[in-house]
């Protein structure tokens, strides 16, 4: 029985550092390479020793697919590729291999920048990197060599997310990456067709929670800034170039035109247009409401939204300001922080993750003090928020995912071991399929069932056809075809039993036996015949009786009447050994009538 | 396999292929060269168009012809809504389409005439900006037509007396089966149809066969349909171009070793080089501008358009006329503008480079943004009348120049020698588009960029692609031996069948073996052993054996000794042998491929004889 291996090297029973490994049909494909953001020491990359302790890597590993632009799904791929090396496939979405890059950048600056690291990344790597990178498109069936076929799917978690589904011969997979099922601002919802995978690796970041509770956040959201800003209070949002500060954009811009707010709300200069402009560009994979407008009205052109300069940052009064970086570690959102932070009405809204050490993860973890490098002491009174707004599927949402595609068998990743746990359950009780949830470096092998096509002659169905038309309609009648089983040059046919002697060279025995039946009937011999057949016909009812040339035939038994006209007739019984029943039955039948019954006249 | 052909344009194919039992349309073009016979509809009403006389045949006083004929410059025009010529209605009914199968948006006008109040129930599918760019030409057209012309009826009776109208009316061919446009109603539920596929995304078409969209490099989102069963495949190209323009290239080895190729919408200008053609366009342009004269061109809001706009921008930038205002008229224009530059994933290597910087794929929009490049719904819009500005170069349709804003600058321009018309699109000679404006003193300068195949080219792609057989349509065909000068033709050393308007040839090979397996559940087709015993009808093969050779004659009588018969007889003779029981009446002939038992005794020898060949004849 053929089987499918997964070993997860991130991403089991936790959440970051996507990196699943995924074996099957003799082909090895790594499905998402992404960094640990919680760890400044090797664990932030996944463990490629464990692919091959030495040498190349590449020949080890088929290809790499990337299912959308988060580092955590991403950022060890310069890193995979340019330092351990590995030359082969990278596939993404368009929109990832644009937005991907810039991410990285980002990343590389605050660990080697900030940080002071070595051995990490240079930008000329992420570029190196990025260029070995194969973009593809939605549906679009891509065969990565002879055997290995790939397809993405819509995911709507970010902008540029795909599901992959990946076919090696009959064995197939459906990876997720992350995916939400409920349209929201700015994406639509994930969708995939009745694909019927073997297995379906699915993600469970939300495993345990059953309503929409991004909505809720949002709302949450909203609120606390409506409330800051009332109060006559400065909002700070740092945020990373993309991805969630365009999110949060739409949701500011749209809450208020709503409400019809006119504190100002600005972006740091420099990243609307250019972040900006990757939205509008590949519009194409928002959702239909903001395709339809955008000729009249670009999504992303934002009209409550102004660039932001450092001057404003002393003006009295509400506002709101997005400023980069995200983890509050250095430039502009850092010297807003600096100046905001000891006055109570302020709020900062941390809508990501942020690394340890970065003056982002000290006031996350209730810092009323922050020292900088200058011996400069901040004291912390503005009230300090965190929200997560990623989109991921709700439980509701991955039970529909399953019901969507069908799997035979189903994966749980990038989630908590305790929450999946309950899903898991929920998946083995609901879906009647076994759920598997392997942690990081242990390997899970699932069995799948061969299925191997078969040509059938269309000689043999074509008998079958005239058969069952033959009979009275019934639609829930089996139908049956009876053929021979021939494999020939690595392919199987089902033929009917000529055709198969004709095609491997066997010349068939046919044993016929011949019985003779004397009978007094005066008269021509057609005559007698015809009297046979009446008998037969009244005898074998259902049976295709035809005469032909004085002869009678009932499948392959031949009755011949011999004989001058007013005398002894010779009624030859001849059949073949397959008809052996009926033969017999016929025999049998005649001999009775010659015996007990003479013709009447 | 057979393959109908139900348009007489070649550039605007249709054919209907029956295949796997499903009838599969393959494009659906509307050939508009009707509307050349038709008066021009001018946006604004023309005194000169207004007071033309009317024409009445010689020797012909019917009077039911009044009015309906026009003379103008000479010539004999139909006033009236134009007609275009659908494709052939009557040869297969499209209620019974299953499928249509859309190659490029200049092969879909005539889908509304397909699927709308015909009964049809089958499925379209066309890429994304294949429908899109479809629908920019379509609301082009039905704005245009449907607006302007909204006075003058339907002119009928003048079918009736093609035979004494002068040329060109007197050759039309079929003109009863010209149709006006269907209402913008009517284009939104075709359009509404369509369901949109990437580039190699396999469609299952009723579980009988996979479509696959493969790139044409033609136009954005052109594709080449490649139709593939378990043992066969057939492709169809059409509007391919291997030359590199904005487009994604054309992907070649999708469509490698077909049974069935299909060849459709080659170029219509195989003497002109695009890329001369555009040269010259931007010799023209700059040379009419410099003299003070604005530039006039007459093409479809989409496809070449991009190419013109990008090349003569940045001509115009070197020759020092970088001032000069472009202007794109048409009630797609924004829309087909701004939508060009979201479809990163369907542009060619180096447009999408762009995308990543991130920077508009065309640079149209940098145009616009920065002014010099401006679009209008129509001539009387305020973007475009409020801050009009000569010399200029103004882009806008129709290409026939029988309705649309061309029309009405034409007329404005037309006496004016420092202005210049020049004629991009392939799809009219120019000569009978300018025929109803003449007498003309604006330059008209003709620089067809046609991208498509040109015949040498698909002569070439015809021979790496070697497919089994090869269809075209009898334009491309080789013409017969009594045809004196040789035209341009198709000539691959494959087998090739040619399909004349309204014909249906029978392709391909025949059908050997059919894959199929026999329990159908959840669109699934499934093997299941039988059930035992399950015999039923069918059961010819009594137990399973099968004999397959002669019995051994020994072991055979040795079989029928311990069975009683002791007297067996073996006589040789010389392709076999014959075992003789004379107590019991019976013979039994052995020979290479049969055995055949005469028995005159009772039921019990002839089993026991039964038995004992079971045991004797070697059996599979």
């Amino acid at each position: 029985m053929p089987d499918i291996k997964i070993t997860p090297l991130g991403a089991g029973q936790d959440v970051g550092r996507s990196c699943i490994l995924l074996t099957m049909g003799g082909k090895n494909i790594m499905l998402d390479c992404g960094m640990h953001m919680g760890y400044n020491d090797e664990r932030r990359f996944p463990d490629f020793s464990y692919i091959v302790p030495e040498g190349p890597i590449t020949s080890q590993i088929d290809c790499v697919i990337i299912s959308h632009f988060h580092l955590d799904h991403c950022g060890a791929l310069p890193y995979m590729s340019e330092m351990i090396g590995y030359t082969g496939p990278i596939y993404m979405t368009h929109p990832t291999k644009a937005i991907a890059p810039i991410l990285l950048e980002d990343m590389r600056k605050v660990a080697v920048e900030r940080k002071g690291e070595s051995n990490f990344f240079t930008s000329q790597m992420i570029k190196d990197c990025m260029k070995k990178v194969t973009a593809v498109t939605l549906h679009q069936s891509v065969m990565v060599d002879n055997e290995l076929e790939i397809k993405a799917y819509y995911a709507g978690h970010v902008l540029g997310a795909a599901m992959f589904w990946i076919r090696v011969g009959s064995q197939s997979v459906v990876y997720t990456g992350d995916y939400n099922m409920t349209p929201d601002r700015h994406l639509g919802a994930a969708w995939i067709d009745k694909c019927r995978p073997d297995l379906l690796i699915t993600e469970s970041t939300y495993a345990t929670t059953i309503r929409d509770s991004k909505r809720c956040r949002e709302r949450d959201f909203l609120k606390k800034v409506h409330e800051c800003v009332e109060k006559g209070g400065k909002v700070l949002i740092p945020v990373f170039a993309l991805g969630r500060a365009q999110e949060l954009c739409i949701l500011l811009e749209t809450y208020w035109d709503r409400m019809n707010l006119k504190y100002p709300v600005y972006f740091a200069l420099g990243l609307t247009e250019k972040a900006n402009n990757y939205y509008k560009m590949f519009i194409t994979w928002t959702n239909q409401k903001i395709r339809k407008t955008f000729v009249q009205r670009n999504m992303f052109d934002f009209k409550h939204i102004k660039p932001f300069d450092k001057t404003y940052i002393d003006n009295p009064g509400a506002m709101v300001v997005f400023a980069t970086p995200g983890m509050l570690h250095a430039g502009l959102s850092l010297n807003i922080f600096k100046k905001w932070a000891p006055y109570e009405q302020n709020m900062v809204i941390m809508p990501g993750f942020c690394v340890q050490g970065t003056v982002g993860h000290k006031i996350l973890n209730g810092a009323k003090k922050v020292e900088f490098e200058n011996r400069q002491v901040v004291e912390v009174k503005m009230a300090v928020e965190y929200m997560s707004f990623s989109a991921h599927a709700d439980a509701k949402g991955i039970m529909q995912l399953i019901q969507y595609c069908e799997p035979k068998n189903v994966l749980l990743v990038h989630g908590e071991a305790q929450k999946m746990e309950f899903l898991k359950d929920k998946i083995e009780k609901e879906f009647k399929i076994s759920c598997f949830m392997p942690a990081n470096g242990e390997t899970c092998v699932i069995n799948t069932p061969t299925t191997i096509p078969i040509d059938v002659s269309l000689r043999l169905l074509k008998a079958e056809a005239v058969r069952y038309n033959a009979q009275p309609p019934d639609p829930k009648r089996r139908r049956v075809v009876n053929g021979i089983l021939c494999v020939k040059d690595n392919r199987l046919s089902l033929l009917d039993i000529d055709e198969m002697c004709d095609e491997i060279g066997i010349n068939r025995h046919i044993i016929r036996f011949t019985s003779t039946v004397r009978f007094e009937d005066p008269g021509p011999a057609i005559k007698t015949a015809e009297k046979l057949q009446n008998l037969l016909t009244e005898k074998l009812e259902g049976w295709t009786i035809t005469i032909s040339e004085g002869n009678i035939s009932v499948e392959s038994v031949l009755i011949k009447v011999e004989g001058e006209d007013d005398s002894t007739k010779n009624i030859y019984v001849s059949w073949t050994n397959q008809d052996e029943d009926l033969g017999s039955y016929i025999l049998g039948l005649l001999q009775s009538m010659v015996q007990y019954s003479p013709m009447k006249e | 396999m057979k393959l109908y052909c139900l348009s007489n344009d070649a550039a605007k194919p249709c054919f209907v292929l029956s295949f796997k039992e499903l009838l599969i349309m393959l494009d659906c073009g509307l050939s508009s060269h009707s509307v050349l016979n038709f008066l021009p509809l001018p946006p604004v009403p023309s005194t000169r168009l207004a007071s033309l006389p009317n024409y009445t045949p010689p020797h012909h006083n019917d009077p039911v012809l009044e009015g309906e004929l026009k003379e103008c410059c000479g010539r004999v025009f139909v006033d009236s809504m134009p007609e275009f010529c659908p494709p052939l209605d009557k040869v297969v009914d499209f209620s019974q389409l299953d499928v249509i199968l859309i190659s490029n948006y200049t092969c879909m006008l005539a889908l509304p005439f397909i699927t709308e109040d015909t009964g049809f129930k089958g499925q379209v599918y066309a890429t994304e900006p294949t429908l899109q760019i479809g629908r920019f030409y379509l609301e082009e057209l039905s704005e245009w037509v449907c607006s302007s012309g909204s006075g003058s009826g339907s002119a009928k009776r003048w079918k009736e007396a093609v035979h004494v109208l002068p040329a060109p009316l007197a050759d039309v061919v079929r003109p009863r089966a010209w149709r006006r446009l269907l209402a913008p109603h009517h284009v939104a539920r075709a359009l509404a149809r369509v369901r949109v596929v990437g580039y190699d995304e396999k469609v299952d078409l009723y579980g009988a066969l996979d479509a696959t969209a493969v790139s044409s490099g033609f136009c954005l989102g052109s594709a080449n349909w490649v139709l593939r069963s378990a043992h066969e495949k057939v492709a169809y190209v059409s509007g391919s171009s291997t030359l590199t323009t904005h487009p994604r290239p054309i992907n070649q080895a999708a469509l490698r070793g077909a049974d069935l190729l299909v060849l459709a919408a080659l170029t219509q200008t195989p003497a002109h080089n695009p890329d001369h053609m555009l040269g010259d366009l931007c010799v023209h342009a700059t040379v009419t501008l410099r003299a003070g004269g604005s530039v006039l061109c007459p093409v479809y809001p989409s496809g070449v358009l991009y190419d013109l706009l990008e090349c003569l921008s940045a001509h115009l930038d070197t020759a020092g006329l970088a001032h000069v205002p472009l202007y794109v008229v048409s009630p797609a224009a924004e829309a087909s503008l701004a939508y060009s530059n979201i479809l990163a994933e369907w542009v060619s290597a180096g447009k999408q480079a762009r995308v990543y910087l991130p920077e508009e794929p065309f640079p149209h929009a940098a145009l616009v943004r920065a002014g010099r490049l401006r679009h209008a719904r129509d001539l009387h819009d305020d973007s475009f009348s409020a801050d009009f500005r000569q010399p200029c170069v103004v882009f806008c349709g129709h290409p026939s120049l029988r309705f649309g804003a061309a029309v009405h600058l034409v007329e404005l321009w037309a006496c004016n020698p420092l202005h210049a018309i020049i004629f991009t699109e392939p799809d009219f000679p120019y000569t009978e588009a300018l025929a109803p404006f003449q007498p003309l003193s604006m330059k008209a300068f003709h620089c067809p960029i046609d991208t498509s195949l040109n015949y040498s080219q698909a002569n070439k792609l015809v021979r790496e692609l070697r497919p089994r057989e090869l269809a075209l349509p009898e334009q491309y065909a080789a013409p017969g031996p009594a045809a004196a000068a040789a035209r341009p033709h198709i000539a691959a050393d494959v087998p090739t069948v040619v399909v004349r308007r309204g014909t249906a040839r029978r392709v391909g090979g025949r059908r050997t073996l059919a894959r199929g397996t026999l329990t159908l559940r959840d669109s699934r087709l499934h093997v299941h052993s039988p059930p035992p015993g399950a015999g039923g009808a069918g059961g010819a093969e009594a137990g399973g054996r099968v004999e397959c050779g002669a019995p051994d004659v020994e072991a055979l009588v040795r079989e029928l000794r311990r069975a009683g018969a002791e007297e067996a007889r073996v006589e040789r003779g010389a392709d076999g042998c014959i075992v003789h029981l004379p107590r019991h009446d019976t013979l039994v002939h052995v020979d290479a491929h049969a055995t055949h038992v005469f028995c005159e005794a009772g039921a019990d020898l002839r089993l026991a004889l039964r038995q004992a060949l079971a045991l004797t004849v070697p059996t599979i």
